[in-house]
């Protein structure tokens, strides 16, 4: 087929893309916005089959074979609370692919058939190794901390930042030789290596905390990896879907250090997170805490008007989602009005939690965005604050030094009554106390949030 | 030089569109973002396609064998996982 037809097909492909993202912009078009997006992924990937330089069918048939079969067996079974590893692992195989692509287009063009390689073509072929192989071992690394195959706490060392510096040059050292002199086969796997090294580097001492953003930041650099890819083999759809991953990964990555109110770079080297101060706070605690009971808080329902529940990371460890859309159903079939305030920082990923409330069949036009909902705060009868802490600590709104201070929250504390259901005092990843649990309007209610929630709804249906 | 111009054009452009449209999209909706524009990162899956088949030496095939089941996990996995996720969001 000839390569103008092939071209076409992949402008095709790109639009679709373009068109398939655009339906991402809604829920009600997102589904057919992804069927859009695996359309494209066909067209290109059937006009590819079609070049003249594909010989042999055999090798990409199996490939295709194994590759699909585990993606589909992962897709299927993955728990939705798992799905921060699996989105890590899909960005460590995309980075893969990119080293090894880059890899073989390599040797291909030290053979005496191909056309002398250019300096487009080398530059590109190391950055797509580099970038690839950072993504890979990164991945693995944050895959491993979420899945809780290694400790989910910052790993560091006495000189740690001038080891990263020092291999992080070597690789860009090494690229520069395949650069000057293309035959040079060999320096770039040792280059490979290094990246690959340096990708085991940055991510070991990132705390569980902050894992959201780099996940996002890899899913920025499987994109930019592609797009790389694509300069090495001259390939417009590899540029254009590669560079519109890279650009969203980019924004979810600056939208998630908003929200913690970090910089990358304080995200990269400050390795906070999972450090636990032990014994915070307990002088501020001193007798002001005021605790309370299912049916109590029932009895606070009753009278609600405006009921909004804040779900944190902890509602999601213990699979309480159900329980609570069971209580807000009662709540709403006694006219209440009941919405879900979601902190872009509550769960693992950028807008995980919506999908783990997705999923207990809370419909999306009651999760709230954190600006939405923090006016209505004051007209709000009841907060129930589910398994969150630091995303609803007002120590963030005072001016201090604070590991949070200037981290955008929930203003819960605005609510007539704030109800924390909670196993213990203890604080959350920022290791602070916080003074909205002795708040005058706060009421604690010490409990595992699927028990509470059942024990809520036991009393609702009493009542 | 003119095709790296015209490459760069391509990329400069292609971002561009990127920022407008992923900055519209909402937070509810991030996570499957994430997952489907990961399938689409795994648009390797071209190159990998014409290393495997090509047969220039063995041992591009080898590599390019491997980068087409990585790529395909990518592409096959982020496409379902994002369908199965975004049928789970319903209205009232």
């Amino acid at each position: 087929m000839s390569p103008t037809f092939i071209n076409f097909a992949y402008l095709v492909a790109a639009t679709l893309f373009i068109w398939g993202l655009k339906g991402l912009t809604h829920p009600r078009t997102a589904v057919q916005g992804n069927r859009y997006g695996a359309l494209a992924m066909f067209i290109a990937v059937a006009a590819t089959l079609l070049d003249q330089q594909i010989l042999s069918f055999e090798w990409i048939l199996l490939g295709v074979v194994i590759g699909g079969l585990i993606g589909a067996a992962l897709a299927a079974k993955i728990a939705m609370t798992d799905m921060p590893q699996l989105v890590a692992l899909f960005n460590g195989f995309g980075g893969g692919a990119s080293v090894l692509v880059a890899g073989a287009a390599l040797l291909e063009a030290g053979m005496p058939t191909t056309a002398a390689a250019t300096n487009t073509f080398t530059v590109a072929t190391a950055a797509s190794g580099i970038i690839g192989a950072v993504t890979f071992s990164g991945s693995i690394i944050a895959f491993a901390k979420l899945q809780e195959l290694m400790s989910g706490n910052p790993i560091m060392f006495p000189g740690q930042k001038i080891l990263n510096a020092l291999v992080a040059l070597a690789s860009v050292a090494l690229g520069g030789w395949i650069v000057v002199d293309p035959a040079a086969v060999e320096p770039y796997w040792v280059m490979t290596a290094a990246a690959f090294l340096l990708g085991i580097l940055i991510v070991i001492p990132i705390g569980g905390a902050d894992m959201p953003v780099i996940i996002a930041f890899l899913n920025a650099a499987s994109g930019l990896a592609a797009a790389a890819t694509g300069f090495v083999l001259g390939n417009n759809i590899l540029i254009v879907a590669g560079s519109l991953v890279g650009a969203s990964g980019l924004i979810l990555t600056q939208i998630m250090c908003k929200a913690m109110n970090r910089s990358l770079g304080n995200v990269f080297f400050g390795g906070v997170g999972g450090t636990v101060v032990v014994g915070a706070g307990n002088e501020i605690y001193e007798g002001k805490i005021k605790s309370t009971s299912a049916e109590e808080v029932a009895m606070l329902f009753d009278v609600a008007k405006r009921v909004v529940i804040v779900p944190g990371y902890g509602m999601a460890v213990a699979q309480a989602q159900h329980a609570v859309r069971d209580m807000a159903n009662i709540l709403e079939s006694r006219g209440i009005e009941v919405e879900y305030a979601i902190h872009p920082v509550a769960g693992r990923m950028p807008g995980h939690m919506n999908v783990l409330l997705a999923e207990a069949e809370v419909p999306y036009e009651k999760l709230k965005e954190m600006v939405h909902i923090n006016p209505t705060f004051d007209q709000t009868d009841v907060a129930l604050v589910i398994g969150a802490n630091d995303v609803v600590n007002p120590l963030a709104r005072e001016d201090n030094s604070g590991p949070i201070s200037g981290m955008p929250i929930l203003d819960v504390d605005k609510a007539r009554t704030v109800v924390v259901i909670k196993r213990s005092l203890s604080p959350g990843f920022a290791g602070i106390a916080n003074p909205l649990f002795s708040a005058d309007n706060t009421l604690m209610y010490f409990a595992s949030a699927k028990e509470a929630i059942l024990d809520l709804v036991a009393a609702l249906k009493e009542g | 030089m003119e095709t790296l111009v015209a490459a760069l054009t391509v990329f400069v452009l292609a971002v561009f569109v990127g920022f407008e449209i992923i900055n519209k999209i909402p937070p509810t909706l991030h996570t499957p973002l994430m997952s489907g524009s990961n399938a689409i990162s795994g648009v390797t899956l071209i190159g990998a396609l014409l290393s495997a088949g090509a047969q220039h030496t063995e041992l591009t095939t080898w590599l390019g064998f491997t980068a087409v089941v990585f790529a395909t996990v990518n592409v096959v996995g982020g496409f379902m996982v994002t369908n199965r996720m975004l049928s789970m969001f319903r209205r009232k």
